[in-house]
């Protein structure tokens, strides 16, 4: 049983452009999904996000299940209706939240024991009440409730963690009560080591789900080891349902695992950054904060069509960010804008058959004296994407840094 | 023009000119046996989108008019691109002391002035010293050179010299001379003192003046009469735009206000339009247009949605009030309720029935309820663009009655439906 139909529209080697029909919206993959925590993204409106061009927002299960919780939220009618937004949401099964945010979060067969940051009383998620409280979110796509570890933890808890992911996906699937309504993900968890991970797709697979997640990355693991995990996982989940790597955020990353044929990206990165005054350009970052900005009457980024760069200079933005609540806001929208023009570039470049142009031009720009990272150049040619020319440097006469005046 | 022609007698005919064609101002009808009045403000944005900016643009204001508070030229919460779905919110007031941190003025200058820098052109922009936010002025500090003022980067001494180049960088449409406004507590000595020096530093902003932006001149006097009339007196001999009355909202009390206002509108011609800072809360704006005032600021607002606050008083002359057993039971006054209230949890209705606002059509209590329970922003965001639309709408309310005759009943109807109120509420606390 699913909710989604999920049409390959176009393909380079392993890359895919796909159309992903949710209950509540037809997306275009390659996407990047901003991360709405409480149901609601850094001050921007829903008509703000949907000129944005968002598709599917993330909501966070276990900081909804707190306030207002999903009592409450089934009680007025599904998040999607609570917080008026008609396009697709995704939530999370809440346990990786419950161990990153709580010290005394422990995993048992049970599911996840944690103490109540309301009163303090231990309580008990169990991969069924995890499903349960999302059946009442209502999201499009639901997450299955996974044994979350470190990446960088080594041994025989990877391996326990991943068998119990596979034991509390078929929970999972039987708590489920919305599947016609809602999709239940499944997670390839198994840490860094290929067999396990191997293992776990099969298992997954053979659970015929509406699409798979790949978790435990973008937790501080080497990059090499990143991509190598990905770049095995897609070539193994089903060719027909959409591929999710969870907790990527990074423009790199989402260019070279969508090179590796994942479709769905998540991360709180381009607005928490926007916080910080850090804006994404294609050359990489724009510190605002910087004194160079202060005088700058650029915009952002010249090539960005966003309402942002269409009105404002860094010179203006330099005396907001940090400061004033408006400043976030902007920049929040400036970089959700980044990431989806990003998401709609990947879509139409794999369509047209440029995406090794498109790649090779945003290598360019990122890395003008052609340093390219090495495990940028081992993944891409996995991918089989011909990156050679972006090793020589950035022909100076088209310097991207000359003032516009 | 030349600077140098600028710098002639204050009844030149040519500044009048050059004035006149950037700002115009008519009443159009006056409250019955009153000094209430509409009027249309007219701003046309000419030379000083000189950057490449669009063609001249004619912005039609009708008064009495609400500005809208801004931080740096930008309201603090609504986002730029929902400020067109706000009904005739065609005027932004900012202080130049917002932008001592930067940009710096020349930056400001290269990018055209406010409305390139903001991204605002069909907008009309108000430059004055002073907002009630960010930039309180700090008359202890103030001196004989200048006028000081508290801002959260530190306090800065502002003399007419450097006031001149903010305006002549920022480039508003309208602008305010710098004033020394003082607390309703100074001597007598220190007030008259605030006078000669208002005056003083008017006549050095007209001297200095080289922006073809409509020049407001500020009036002072505190909480004293004969002070009031007589600076009144003096700047209506200026060659000014309009006037700007300074000095409420400084520890003077609401009871004393009116016979102040009145003492000073009844000294300045009735051709020219009057603004003032500081009057805020609706019986005050109702008190400040009673006495003929123009142009208020919504700093009221920005201090409603701090506090989490909505408006809700109803926007007909009657002022009648739906009884609603369940209003009174709430943190309410009325006019405004608390969305942080518990009773709005589950409440899936939008602040007020029928408001066509951005936040009304789009979400309800129940939502904007927990943003606030959970301090994300978008709550601020809400609240600042509804109960901007409803205190623009209250404007229009205001403006319609005096034109058919009714403002003194609304004026009554309101003050007596918010005296009943209180007067219930306290028999309620009693009982
Ligand atoms: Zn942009
Ligand atoms: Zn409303």
């Amino acid at each position: 049983m699913m909710a989604l139909r999920f049409e390959v529209l176009g393909r380079f080697n392993r890359a895919r452009a796909a159309r992903l029909t949710l209950p509540h919206f037809v997306c275009e993959t390659p996407l990047f999904m901003p991360v709405g925590t409480q149901g609601t993204i850094k001050g921007l409106t829903t008509n703000q996000l949907e000129d944005i061009g968002c598709q599917i927002i993330l909501g966070n299960t276990y900081h909804l299940a707190l306030r207002p919780t999903s009592e409450l939220i089934d009680e007025l009618g599904g998040l999607h209706k609570f917080m008026n937004w008609p396009r697709a949401l995704l939530t999370d099964s809440g346990g990786f939240q419950m161990v990153s945010l709580l010290h005394l979060a422990d995993i048992t067969e049970k599911g996840v024991t944690f103490q109540s940051p309301v009163d303090g009383k231990p309580m008990l998620l169990t991969p069924e009440e995890s499903i349960q409280i999302q059946n009442r979110i209502g999201a499009d796509i639901i997450m299955a409730l996974d044994d979350v570890v470190k990446t960088t933890i080594t041994g025989p808890r990877i391996e326990e963690a991943m068998y119990r992911t596979l034991r509390w996906i078929d929970r999972c699937i039987a708590a489920h009560n919305r599947p016609k309504e809602q999709n239940l993900f499944g997670i390839v968890q198994g840490g860094l080591d290929p067999v396990l991970r191997d293992i776990c797709v099969q298992g997954l697979v053979e659970r015929n789900l509406p699409g798979y997640a790949i978790g435990g990355l973008a937790g501080g693991e080497d990059k090499d080891s990143f991509w190598r995990v990905v770049a095995q996982c897609t070539a193994a989940l089903p060719d027909c349902k959409p591929r999710y790597v969870m907790g990527v955020g990074y423009p790199l990353d989402i260019v070279v695992c969508s090179a590796l044929g994942a479709d769905m990206y998540d991360c709180v990165y381009p607005t928490r950054t926007a916080r910080f005054g850090t804006a994404l350009v294609p050359e990489g970052v724009l510190r605002l904060k910087h004194q160079s900005m202060a005088d700058d009457t650029r915009p952002i980024d010249s090539t960005c069509e966003c309402m942002v760069c269409k009105n404002y200079t860094r010179a203006y933005l330099h005396c907001l960010v940090t400061k004033d609540a408006m400043g976030s806001q902007l920049l929040s929208y400036h970089n959700l804008y980044y990431m989806m023009q990003l998401s709609r570039n990947l879509h139409s470049s794999i369509i047209e058959g440029t995406f090794p142009k498109f790649v090779c031009d945003f290598l360019r720009k990122m890395f003008p004296k052609g340093d390219v990272p090495e495990w940028v150049y081992n993944a891409m040619e996995v991918a089989g994407i011909d990156i050679s020319s972006c090793s020589t440097p950035f022909d100076s006469k088209i310097n991207v840094h000359t003032p516009s005046e | 023009m030349p600077a140098a022609e600028r710098r002639q007698s204050p009844v030149d005919g040519a500044v009048q000119e050059e004035e006149s064609r950037r700002m115009k101002f008519a009443v159009k009808a006056w409250s019955k046996n009153g000094r209430a009045r509409v009027g249309v403000l007219q701003l046309s944005s000419s030379s000083s989108c000189g950057h490449g900016g669009p063609p001249e643009k004619v912005i039609e204001i009708d008064t009495p008019a609400l500005l809208l508070t801004t931080r740096k030229g930008l309201p603090a919460f609504i986002p730029p691109d929902h400020l067109s779905s706000l009904p005739d919110s065609r005027l932004l007031q900012f202080s130049p002391m917002h932008f001592m941190e930067g940009p710096n003025l020349k930056t400001i200058s290269n990018i055209g002035g406010v409305h390139q820098l903001l991204g605002l052109h069909g907008y009309g922009f108000v430059a004055l010293p002073r907002d009630s936010i960010l930039s309180l002025p700090e008359c202890n500090s103030s001196n004989k050179h200048g006028a000081s003022f508290e801002t959260p980067c530190g306090r800065f001494l502002v003399k007419p010299l450097e006031y001149m180049k903010m305006i002549s960088s920022m480039k508003p449409d309208l602008w305010v001379s710098l004033a020394d406004e003082v607390s309703a507590s100074v001597s007598a000595k220190r007030n008259k003192v605030s006078v000669d020096r208002t005056i003083r530093w008017l006549d050095d902003c007209i001297s200095l003046k080289s922006t073809d932006g409509a020049l407001f001149g500020s009036i002072v006097g505190g909480c004293s009469i004969e002070d009031r009339q007589h600076c009144a007196q003096e700047v209506a001999k200026r060659n000014v735009s309009g006037y700007y009355i300074g000095g409420f909202g400084l520890g003077d009390s609401i009871d004393e206000r009116s016979t102040l206002l009145h003492a000073v509108t009844d000294c300045l011609p009735k051709e020219k339009p009057r603004q003032v800072c500081g009057l805020g809360l609706p019986e005050e704006v109702l008190q400040g247009i009673a006495a003929g005032v123009d142009l208020f600021d919504s700093m009221y607002i920005y201090h409603l949605t701090l506090g989490g606050f909505a408006l809700i008083f109803p926007l007909d002359v009657q002022c009648k009030h739906v009884s609603d057993p369940q209003l009174s039971a709430m943190a309410s006054d009325h006019t405004k309720i608390n969305l942080k209230a518990t009773v709005y949890r589950k409440d899936a209705s939008p602040i007020v029935d029928g408001c066509n606002c951005y936040t009304c059509q789009n979400h309800t209590k129940a939502y904007i309820n927990h943003l606030l329970n959970v301090h994300e922003m978008l709550a601020q965001t809400l609240l600042e663009i509804h109960n901007t639309h409803h205190y623009l709408a209250f404007f229009c309310l205001i403006r319609e009655a005096i034109t058919e005759g009714k403002f003194e009943q609304l004026r009554q109807n309101f003050i007596e439906s918010r005296r009943d109120h209180l007067l219930a509420a306290s028999l309620s606390c009693m009982s």
